[in-house]
């Protein structure tokens, strides 16, 4: 089946994004994909999109009608609120949008969440992947107001709210490897970046996302351009810093006092607006290990995903969620 | 500095090899030659390498290999790479200096000293060296503008700069690819796109070729 869909409101963040590109870096091109790839993941494992595609959205959320057709979808990501016709479905959600129905879904916690269709999506692809350069808008494209999404081999998902992994009660420091450029900065700033809190600022978009807190003012800045990464923490010359994310410049003059550790860099980019926390600095190896373990966390709350959905689609081919169905109101045969 | 290069974390996953700290053909050249050694022979767990001016960030995939494993692979790949001055390819690049092509020629020309057409004559006369590509996808920066016409960057970048703007800024010139606000020098621009978005070959030019600009207007 083909499901068109009408976009009806979009916020300026909203993008089609897959796991992303590799190999580009030294063009100038990032990698790109999903700010939060455990949150993405999810929303896949949930939908099981063709080829690995979904909408990143983020503040302004999300507003769909259905022209034609009838389409499963997964949202997953940060707290938002989703609605079918009005009517909300909760946060982490599966179900099927037909059509003439409206779907709306609204930030109302966190920053980044993930939209997955159970179908094939039609649009470009640039080097290989439909990850969106967001400040160039080659890859899959940003979603705006206006456009109509066309999906094809759609399927109805049964509906069912997933269960998000819950939240650390006491979250951990965000964890650091000092440098590369470190030498650029006085005793004093080091000292300060890893004994005084910053804050997670709502300044942010897919390039880098604002830290308030004490000024690291660089002793100099007559550095080279130097090659960058997602996580590092860029100091410009007023002492502010910024933390780089997926559609990072790939090179850039400004010295990078640390990198947040790969198993941090995604909590710190959905960390609410307003929230202050301390950086740990740790070494490689430690880095490495808290990856691991996040990873196997990651992976086996994406199992828990996968064996609860099994159940449910059990169930809807036993003919026995039919109820559960209509009392939902998600999906009208 | 010396010829080995420092080696530097960047978080766990990579790590930047420098071989000096200031923009020189000599320093790039060992850049590119690394470069070229790690797509050659990559070590265990290699995913990418960027070279930039005087530096080569090489990312990896910590759980199949370890720094310590990838940095000795790297200083031993940088030992043995013969770093030729002259590896690249050479392209001529059009460029027309029109006022509203190249709007701050005129006060690039008054800083130099010079009148509009010298000004052109110099930026003509001169061979550029593609150094790296940076910033954003297609910002191909080279060096070789000449002494007389290097100016610091405007204090404040400007906006609304098409696509194809030639900017200079120092001894550094760069070709645009995206409408961008900037605090480089627009001098000109051309009609060639860096960056083929639909192209086989979407980047036209490599680290450690040189360009020539022609005049067309």
């Amino acid at each position: 089946m083909i499901a068109r869909l009408q976009v009806e409101a979009a916020g300026p963040l909203t993008s089609l994004q897959d796991a992303g590109r590799r190999g580009v870096m030294r063009f100038g091109v990032p990698r790109s994909g999903p700010i939060d790839r455990f949150a993405f993941a999810a929303a896949l494992t949930a939908a099981k999109p063709a080829e690995g595609t979904a909408i990143e959205l983020s503040l302004g959320g999300l507003t769909l009608t259905c022209l034609e057709g009838e389409v499963g979808f997964a949202l997953c990501g940060a707290a938002f609120t989703v609605e079918i016709d009005g009517r909300a479905i909760g946060s982490w959600c599966r179900a099927t949008l037909g059509p003439g129905q409206c779907l709306r879904i609204r930030q109302s916690g966190g920053n980044w969440a993930y939209l997955a269709f159970s179908g094939s999506c039609t649009t470009p692809t640039w080097l290989g992947s439909r990850a969106t350069h967001a400040l160039s808008g080659l890859g899959g494209g940003m979603v705006r107001a206006g456009d109509v999404l066309e999906l094809h081999a759609t399927k109805p998902l049964p509906p069912a709210a997933l269960q998000a992994p819950a939240p650390a009660s006491h979250p951990a420091p965000i964890g650091i490897v000092i440098g590369p450029q470190e030498r650029f900065f006085g005793a004093g700033a080091l000292q300060r970046l890893c004994a005084e809190p910053f804050i997670a600022t709502g300044t942010f978009d897919r390039m880098g996302r604002a830290l308030d807190g004490a000024p690291l003012l660089p002793l100099r800045l007559d550095m080279p351009s130097e090659p960058a990464l997602p996580g590092c923490l860029q100091i410009t010359g007023d002492g502010r810093m910024t933390m780089l994310l997926a559609d990072h410049q790939t090179t850039g003059g400004y010295p990078k006092i640390a990198a947040v550790i790969g198993a941090d860099i995604d909590r710190l980019a959905q960390m609410e607006a307003g929230t202050a926390f301390h950086f740990e600095a740790v070494s490689v190896g430690e880095a490495v290990k808290r990856f691991r373990r996040i990873a196997d966390w990651q992976a086996a709350a994406l199992r828990a995903l996968v064996s609860a959905d099994d159940l449910a689609l059990r169930l809807l081919g036993a003919n026995l969620v039919g109820g559960v169905v209509d009392a939902l109101g998600t999906h009208e045969a | 500095m010396s010829d080995t290069p420092t080696i530097r974390p960047v978080g766990e996953g990579a790590l930047l090899i420098e071989f000096g700290d200031r923009i020189d053909e000599t320093i790039n050249a060992k850049v590119v030659a690394l470069d070229k050694a790690l797509a050659a022979r990559p070590p265990r767990g290699f995913l990418e390498a960027v070279p930039a001016y005087c530096s080569l960030l090489i990312e990896y995939d910590p759980q199949s290999t370890s720094q310590v494993e990838l940095a000795e692979a790297a200083l031993e790949l940088a030992g043995s790479a013969p770093a030729a001055a002259t590896s690249g390819r050479e392209h001529v690049v059009p460029i027309s200096f029109e006022p509203l092509d190249g709007p701050d020629l005129d006060q690039v020309a008054a800083q130099a000293g010079l009148d509009w057409e010298e000004a052109i004559a110099a930026f003509l006369a001169s061979r550029y060296r593609v150094y790296m590509y940076g910033f954003a996808p297609g910002y191909a920066y080279m060096g070789g503008v000449p002494q007389v016409l290097q100016l610091p960057r405007k204090p404040i970048a400007q906006r609304g700069h098409p696509a194809g703007s030639v900017i200079i800024a120092g001894p550094q010139c760069l070709i645009t690819t995206l409408p961008m606000p900037t605090g480089w020098w627009v001098i000109g621009r051309t009609p060639l796109a860096v960056l083929d978005a639909t192209g086989e070959r979407p980047f036209r030019f490599d680290p450690g070729d040189t360009i020539r600009f022609e005049r067309i207007a």
